[in-house]
């Protein structure tokens, strides 16, 4: 037998054995409790916690051996670039697809986001954060009814930065850490934020800056910040995204003092 | 552009904290410090206190309203928040939940302070002094409780200040918050050092 089998031949025996324990905390809809289900998935190299699962939606067999209603999550990309699969691994909020089974202590407990609105089991509602986007304008209106013509160039060491707030996927884990974000306040959360930094960064973008900071500078904006600094623990991209809050402090700041005495736009 | 309401009163409390609330907290250890030298030396710089001209107005503008807005304003903020240091277990997070909690204490030790001393002797013709201290902190739990409230006291400025730094856009780079944290560690040490001294001194 050669080096390969044998080791085929072990994986195999592994496969056969090996169970992977899941308590699952799931509701059935909007409205309803949430309630815990145990789940044991065959074991099988290299798994993600989104393998696992499309294993429980394969075979919807809870770990008593009962009939139970395949689990909802939602997935997208795969690759830790789109933010959708989002939910509390083990009691850390993080993306189900880079959490490899390996990696992760038994049993292996997923809970949905619940600073967001469960819609069902591990699927959460992010549109908040979406709203927040538009309400902080994190775009940059080149639009027009004619050619523009080509914009401004960016200094490189500014790209270098910026690139990196760009890496955000609105995967909500920053506003799921944040203490401030909750339903007894309005505080859009620090992803937003970060993403006014990267715009107004934009040499084009920087042109509508001050409206930018205005939204900032509004209901639920930053002010709603307290500096408990965990989304800079959490963000899996890594993103500064304390740096940013604090940028945009000091830029709002100005744009206090130039909106009442005057000065610039 | 009108001012948003909710954007200016969080700068204002914050901006507050520091000025003149941090700086009166620092104005009034210092004269207590007094009472290490003597009993005669506290009596003669709360004396001196007591007589500066346009007291009222001073004692108004420089810490009754200001402390009053803090207070007030500042519980609103703790009810905006939820504690999830036990999830999160950051220092960061730990300092935001003990500044919510030395807060709330300290709106409590105050004002307790206040009718203990600044109400007595306003309204039941008390004179504040050496003795009058020197009564309050012998009931050995009383003296505890002026130790943590003098302590909440300092952390919570310490602490403040150091988000004061970040709220007003002037310490930006994780670098900058780190010294930032250091120093404001300095701040709570000295402070604390200082405040202790005074109060032991009527022990």
């Amino acid at each position: 037998m050669s080096d390969a089998q044998a080791q085929e031949t072990r994986n195999a025996e592994k496969t056969d054995t090996k169970k992977v324990k899941f308590i699952i905390t799931r509701q059935d809809d909007p409205d309803s409790p949430s309630y815990d289900q145990e789940f044991e998935v065959p074991y099988r190299e290299n798994m993600n916690v989104i393998s696992a699962l499309m294993e429980i939606r394969r075979n919807p067999v809870d770990s008593q051996g009962n009939q139970a209603n395949p689990v909802i999550w939602d997935m997208n990309c795969l690759e830790e670039v789109c933010g959708a699969c989002s939910m509390i691994v083990n009691g850390t909020a993080r993306q189900s697809c880079t959490a490899l089974i390996d990696q992760l202590e038994q049993p292996i407990r997923l809970e949905p986001m619940k600073t967001f609105p469960v819609m069902r089991d591990l699927q959460v509602d992010r549109s908040r954060m979406f709203d927040s986007l538009k309400k902080v304008k994190a775009w940059i209106p080149i639009d027009g009814t004619y050619d523009l013509g080509p914009g401004p160039r960016m200094a490189e060491n500014k790209r270098q930065w910026s690139y990196e707030l760009s890496k955000c996927m609105t995967c909500g884990v920053c506003l799921e850490a944040c203490p401030n974000v909750n339903d007894d306040s309005s505080f859009i959360g620090p992803a937003a934020i970060s993403q006014v930094r990267l715009f107004n960064s934009h040499p084009t973008g920087e042109m509508n800056k001050s409206e930018r900071l205005e939204a900032l500078m509004g209901e639920g904006g930053i002010s709603g910040c307290s500096n408990a600094q965990n989304c800079v623990e959490v963000c899996p991209k890594g993103i500064p995204l304390t740096t940013s809050i604090a940028a945009m402090n000091r830029e709002t700041n100005i744009q206090s003092f130039k909106n009442f005495f005057g000065g610039g736009n | 552009m009108a001012l948003n309401k909710e954007f200016a009163a969080r700068r204002l409390h914050s901006l507050l904290g520091i000025i003149p609330i941090g700086l009166f907290l620092m104005q009034h250890f210092v004269i207590n410090h007094f009472a290490t030298r003597s009993a005669e030396a506290f009596n003669g710089a709360a004396h001196f206190m007591e007589n500066l001209p346009f007291r009222i107005f001073l004692e108004m503008f420089l810490i009754y309203i200001p402390i009053l807005f803090h207070g007030i304003y500042g519980l609103f903020i703790v009810f905006q928040g939820k504690a999830n240091a036990k999830r999160f277990g950051y220092f960061r997070n730990w300092m935001y939940i003990f500044q919510r909690i030395t807060g709330v204490f300290l709106l409590v030790f105050i004002t307790w302070h206040v009718w203990d001393t600044w109400v007595q002797a306003q309204f039941f013709g008390a004179d504040v002094n050496y003795q009058m201290m020197a009564d309050i902190v012998a009931n050995p739990w009383m003296l505890a409780f002026y130790i943590v409230g003098i302590l909440a006291a300092t952390f919570h400025f310490s602490n403040g200040l150091w988000s004061f730094l970040v709220t007003w856009g002037i310490t930006v780079t994780p670098k900058a918050q780190l010294a930032a944290t250091y120093f404001t560690l300095v701040v709570f040490v000295a402070m604390s050092v200082i405040g202790l001294r005074a109060i032991f001194a009527f022990v």
